[in-house]
């Protein structure tokens, strides 16, 4: 009796062995990390809008923004590529979560400069959260002379402030979406009919065609009874191409300004009447500090 | 009196079967792309492993994510364009020392260890064979190992523009620290 109870004992302790042994590492209780979700967008601009990324930390990302002029002047202006307005600016990653940018546009010859911040980033495993957040914070300079040079000028009507929420989703490994609640002020509008504060709906979306290649698109929905009735709401196609270090960015909009300012409050051209740039953004990379760990 | 000798006796050999088992969470696992253009290096700080001595049973598991490099882009398109890390989060290693009849791992020394097992990088499941040594030292055990593997091989596609900063053999390094594993 005693010895089939030892036996028995001996069984099923060795039948515990067993079973641990089947797979080694199911032995590690291991812990769910928290991953955050990367990559929504290929670049921190889904167009003109800022995208739902930042640069990352110690990366310069110098950018080069190109628009030629209408495609509907015809072939005599080569469809507009006689004319162009560019952007060069230099974005940089402060932290994992700050980044700050410059630029300096021919259009009316701006100066800009912002900051961008990530508020909370979607993630998986431990802590599940199925959105981003950034919160966005711009300024621009127009050092244009002024068209009246006999009225009085102050500084202060060069100024413009556009300040911008950034609320978005990778829903899948090849769609994200993003919406971006916006406001821009302008200390000085040139009639009575236009608001000084601009609010305005921007929506974009992007959809990755191969690993390398995607469709982005951008609507900025402006409030009525704000700008100017011959102005138009900001439309951009286009696409990101990716090679090593460098993005591609070809597009289409109705937008010559490639500030928010601009772009969303002083749009003019209309789709339906041919008035699109055809442009493109350049984005090369450099990486100045390491990673932190 | 004896049925107590012997219950002991089991728990003891039994405890003994789980102190054959040794394991970390934090081992390191690197890798390096040596082509004409780029050199390419990344750090993998938080592998687990568990390695059982007396069957010579020998288990990997590597979050892709968590490989890390020194420019940001880089971890980006490795995680995006290359190894597919959604998609495929983690590689495995299942195999085992073949040699284990030639050391003796409750004693400090060093060995010399043949490996052979199947390893599974995106998805892709590949025999592999690697030496490597084992040195113990007062109940932990220092395993490392170098060999390379062929990226093709596991369906990673390097496309032609960047054939001269990516290398088509890539070295990986395997150095972890096996600590028993008691519970």
């Amino acid at each position: 009796m005693r010895k089939s109870v030892l036996i028995a004992i001996n069984l099923l302790f060795s039948a515990l062995a067993l079973t641990a042994q089947e797979d080694l590492l199911s032995l590690l209780n291991e812990e769910e990390e928290t991953e955050y979700v990367s990559a929504s967008f290929k670049t921190n601009r889904v167009i003109n809008l800022q995208s739902l990324e930042n640069t990352a930390p110690g990366v310069l990302d110098i950018k080069i923004g190109h628009r030629f002029g209408f495609i509907n002047q015809g072939a005599y202006e080569l469809f507009g590529l006689d004319n162009a307005t560019i952007r060069i600016g230099a974005d940089l990653g402060l932290t994992n979560r700050l980044m700050v940018g410059f630029g300096r546009s021919s259009f009316e010859k701006t100066y800009d400069g912002f900051l961008k911040y990530r508020l909370i980033r979607q993630s998986t495993g431990k802590r599940k959260m199925p959105f981003s957040v950034s919160v966005m914070a711009s300024t621009a300079i127009r050092s244009e002379k002024p068209r009246d040079p006999d009225r009085e000028n102050y500084f202060s009507s060069r100024m413009f402030y556009t300040f911008q929420l950034i609320l978005g989703s990778k829903i899948s490994e090849g769609f994200s979406i993003q919406v971006s609640p916006t406001l821009v002020h302008r200390n000085l509008v040139s009639t009575l009919e236009e608001e000084n504060d601009v609010i305005a709906i921007a929506a974009a979306a992007r959809q990755k065609l191969t690993k390398r290649l995607s469709l982005n698109v951008e609507y900025i929905y402006v409030l009525p009874d704000q700008i100017l009735d011959s102005n138009e709401n900001s439309l951009s196609i286009g696409f990101d191409i990716e090679t090593g270090g460098h993005v591609f960015q070809l597009h289409f909009t109705n937008s010559t300004s490639m500030i928010d300012k601009g772009f969303v409050a002083e749009t003019t051209g209309n789709w339906l009447d041919g008035d699109i740039h055809f442009g493109f953004n350049i984005s090369r990379v450099f990486t100045l500090w390491g990673r932190e760990e | 009196m004896k049925i107590i000798a012997s219950v002991l006796i089991v728990v003891v050999a039994t405890l003994q079967g789980y102190a054959q088992k040794y394991f970390t969470r934090d081992g390191k696992i690197s890798f390096s792309s040596d082509a004409p253009m780029e050199k390419i290096e990344a750090v993998n700080n938080k592998v687990s492993s568990v390695l059982d001595i007396q069957t010579g049973d020998l288990e990997f598991a590597v979050l892709i994510k968590s490989f890390h490099f020194a420019k940001a882009l880089m971890e980006d398109h490795f995680n995006e364009n290359y190894l597919e890390s959604n998609k495929y989060p983690k590689a495995t290693f299942k195999g085992k020392i073949t040699n284990l009849a030639d050391m003796k791992l409750t004693l400090n020394g060093d060995y010399r260890a043949a490996v052979q097992g199947d390893l599974t990088i995106h998805g892709v499941t590949k025999p592999v064979q690697a030496d490597g040594t084992l040195s113990v030292l007062n109940g932990v055990i220092h395993a490392t190992s170098t060999f390379d593997i062929t990226v093709a091989d596991y369906n990673i596609e390097i496309p032609k523009v960047v054939r001269e900063n990516i290398a088509k053999i890539v070295q990986i390094r395997v150095d972890i620290n096996y600590k028993s594993l008691e519970e």
